[in-house]
């Protein structure tokens, strides 16, 4: 542990590319008290926000066939999907009345789907459902709709904002580093390309969150090139509301033998991302990839957000990731972490039950 | 209290119980790493160890029926491996390079002494260089009655035949209290006590462990360390203390108890490493706490995840999700990402220093 880079981070000082890679080496108790102090900065006392969420995977047709992915399929394969609107309207519907707050669609990028499907489907929810939150379609998901009908990327979240779209998820940003990128998932958009979706976004005045998926073939160099981009760009846009880190899990994807990252691998990655990010409000701890046990940790390691609820999520649970749990048990985990449960809204608002 | 806790550690001094209590409810948990990480860094500095070895348990009829045990069945459901199936077993992972096995099972009154006996003759005619760590003190106890003999006796004689050291099963929790609650019928504290301390006084190294997680009080696991580490001042003969979360699944006492946290987890690794001073290790077991949680268990105090454990049921038959086994490469991955030397070992941790 450098002491002076200790100080620095101690005091909200940003840190430099180089003193973000070499907290990979320090003890876990030093990057908590950093990162806890972080957190008290940007997000004071000891509420931990949750949203109540359905996560809906449109199709699991998939024409980029990501090798860390164990979810895509091709079209026509036996267990190729597409909802029906009726299907993804009554999934929608029974989230609302058990109380869901947001739908967050994201899905493999379907060759037979156009701008026009996506319109139509949104248009359907915000007809039904005018308070939801719409946080839907990773920026790999804009850009593949924008190829499709040769649109700009402004044009095309105009045209889904205008029929009901309010906010993106971060995915698909893995690592922003294009040598990574080029062997995981050569065919989805590059780094640049998933950057400058959402610097558009947030340019039009929408809102995002950003993620990073680690411990799979990147270096540490690597995922503090990725957490300077991210930094980089909020210090343009602002819009970045959250970010979330995750773990690759190989199972069933072509990348079966990377080893699994563990707890340990997870919490110090999320508590330097906490330290470095100096610009974004919210972290969250993802129980999802970690299980309840490790995320709950993760409230000691900076971050400030249980993530969602993400009811009928398939993409984690395809490659092996696979806890369950309730509003309830979300709740009763955090609270047993020492921590005040609160339910949020997509702005990271808190929100009391009516 | 703290400083004077940090003190104390720096020092390589002793805490009290009431400092452990209130380590274990009220320490800062970043200071309860760091402490906890001194302290191991005293002991093994930034080693890491592992076995290599195949879990055997052979047989699952049990007369105990503990309300906390979701393994045992009765003599018409259950079943008993001979030494001969046990043998070609340890002969099969033996040539993948296996060199040590764990052997504990339930009391099956219907099998004779010899029986018990001849399972560790069994592994040992494999080969001489495996490392048979078996039967816990509630095994040694019911092979003293069925011998009609003292549990000395029986140590000796199984010692002679090739046991190397006891597992630390069947503690559970010291506490008289919680004994008749969740395993009324088993050998008591004192037993399990004696037993060790005789087997360490004939030469044999133990573990030690503690179910927790159900109805104990943290007052009782404190008097629960603090039984342990009095046995080890006077015999040393514990290598590892290993700390068992109650998986509540399919056992009689079911869920109910103290719920499962992460966070508990890490103050329970910490305030055992900072207050068993005289244990050499501390295992935070990837089949206890899984793949992800057994590494963070390292930040708190832990030099040690486990081994390969081919084939472990008492566990999962518990509705553990852990995995069955994990392969070498992945036991010393995770180690070596926490930034620790991998040592293989076996479990009696022979030919380890200290600093």
């Amino acid at each position: 542990m450098d002491e002076r880079v200790y100080e620095k981070a101690l005091a909200g000082e940003r840190l430099t590319p180089a003193e973000g890679l070499a907290l990979f080496a320090w003890d876990l108790s030093d990057l908590g008290r950093l990162a806890q102090a972080a957190r008290q900065r940007h997000n004071p006392g000891r509420i931990v926000t949750f949203v109540v969420d359905l996560n809906l995977n449109l199709t699991n047709v998939c024409a980029h066939e990501c090798a860390f992915c164990a979810f895509w399929r091709k079209e026509g394969s036996p267990d190729a999907y597409l909802l029906s609107d009726q299907e993804i309207a009554n999934a929608v519907a029974a989230a609302v009345s058990a109380g869901a707050s947001q739908v967050m669609i994201q899905g493999g990028v379907h060759p037979g789907l156009s701008i026009s499907d996506y319109e139509r489907i949104l248009r359907m929810l915000r007809l039904a459902h005018p308070q939801l939150a719409l946080h839907v379609l990773s920026p790999t998901e804009i850009a593949g709709l924008a190829r499709a009908d040769t649109l700009t990327i402004r044009d095309t979240l105009t045209r889904l904002r205008a029929a009901g779209m309010d906010s993106l998820p971060g995915g698909g940003a893995e690592i922003l580093v294009d040598r990574v990128r080029n062997r995981v998932s050569p065919r989805k958009i590059s780094a640049c390309g998933w950057l400058d979706v959402m610097e558009t976004a947030h340019q039009m005045g929408m809102r995002s969150t950003a993620t990073m998926m680690f411990g799979c073939i990147e270096t540490h160099a690597e995922r503090i090139d990725h957490l300077d981009k991210i930094r980089a760009l909020q210090d343009r846009t602002g819009g970045f509301r959250a970010f979330i880190p995750w773990t690759f899990l190989p199972a069933n994807t072509r990348l079966a033998e990377v080893p699994r990252a563990g707890g340990l691998d997870y919490l110090q990655t999320l508590a330097i991302s906490r330290i470095y990010l100096d610009n974004i409000q919210h972290i969250a701890t993802g129980w999802l990839t970690e299980g309840i046990e490790v995320a709950q940790l993760g409230l000691f390691l900076g971050a400030d957000d249980f993530g969602g609820t993400l009811s009928r999520e398939e993409v984690i649970r395809s490659a092996g990731g696979g806890a369950d749990a309730s509003r309830q048990e979300i709740e009763r985990a955090i609270r047993l972490a020492g921590f005040f449960p609160a339910r949020r809204n997509t702005g990271y608002e808190i929100i009391t039950d009516g | 209290m703290l400083r004077r806790i940090q003190e104390t550690v720096a020092a390589r001094e002793r805490i009290t119980p009431a400092q452990a209590l209130w380590l274990l409810r009220d320490a800062d948990l970043m200071d309860l790493a760091e402490l906890a990480s001194l302290r191991r860094r005293h002991w093994v500095g930034e080693r890491a160890f592992y076995q290599y070895n195949f879990n055997v348990n052979h047989t699952n009829i049990c007369g105990n029926k503990c309300k906390l045990c979701a393994f045992y069945r009765d003599e018409a459901k259950g079943y008993t491996l001979t030494p001969e199936d046990v043998g070609e077993a340890v002969a099969t992972v033996h040539a993948r390079g296996v060199d040590e096995v764990h052997v504990v099972g339930g009391l099956n009154d219907k099998m004779p002494y010899s029986y018990y006996l001849n399972l560790v003759k069994a592994i040992k005619s494999v080969s001489p260089s495996i490392h048979i760590q078996g039967f816990t003190a509630v095994e040694i106890d019911f092979f003293a009655t069925l011998k009609g003999s003292s549990s000395l006796d029986v140590l000796t004689e199984f010692m002679d035949a090739g046991l190397d050291s006891l597992p630390g099963g069947g503690s559970e929790i010291f506490s008289e209290r919680v004994r008749a609650l969740i395993c009324e019928n088993k050998a008591p504290a004192e037993v399990w006590l004696r037993i060790h301390e005789e087997a360490h006084q004939l030469g044999m190294t133990s573990n030690a462990t503690m179910l927790y997680g159900h109805v104990e009080t943290d007052e009782e696991i404190i008097d629960h360390l603090e039984r342990l580490r009095r046995v080890q001042d006077r015999t040393r003969g514990f290598r590892a203390f290993v700390p068992l979360k109650f998986f509540p699944k399919n056992t009689e006492l079911g869920a109910g108890g103290r719920a499962s946290s992460g966070v508990f987890d890490a103050r329970l690794l910490a305030t055992a490493r900072l207050f068993l001073d005289n244990f050499p290790h501390l295992k935070s077991l990837w089949m206890i706490y899984g793949y992800k949680g057994a590494q963070v268990g390292l930040a708190f105090g832990a030099d040690d995840i486990g081994g390969t454990y081919f084939d472990e049921t008492i566990v999962h038959a518990a509705g553990a999700q852990t995995p069955k086994s994990l392969t070498e490469a992945e036991i010393c991955g995770l180690l070596q990402r926490a930034g620790r030397t991998p040592v293989k070992v076996n479990s009696g941790y022979q030919g380890v220093t200290y600093g």
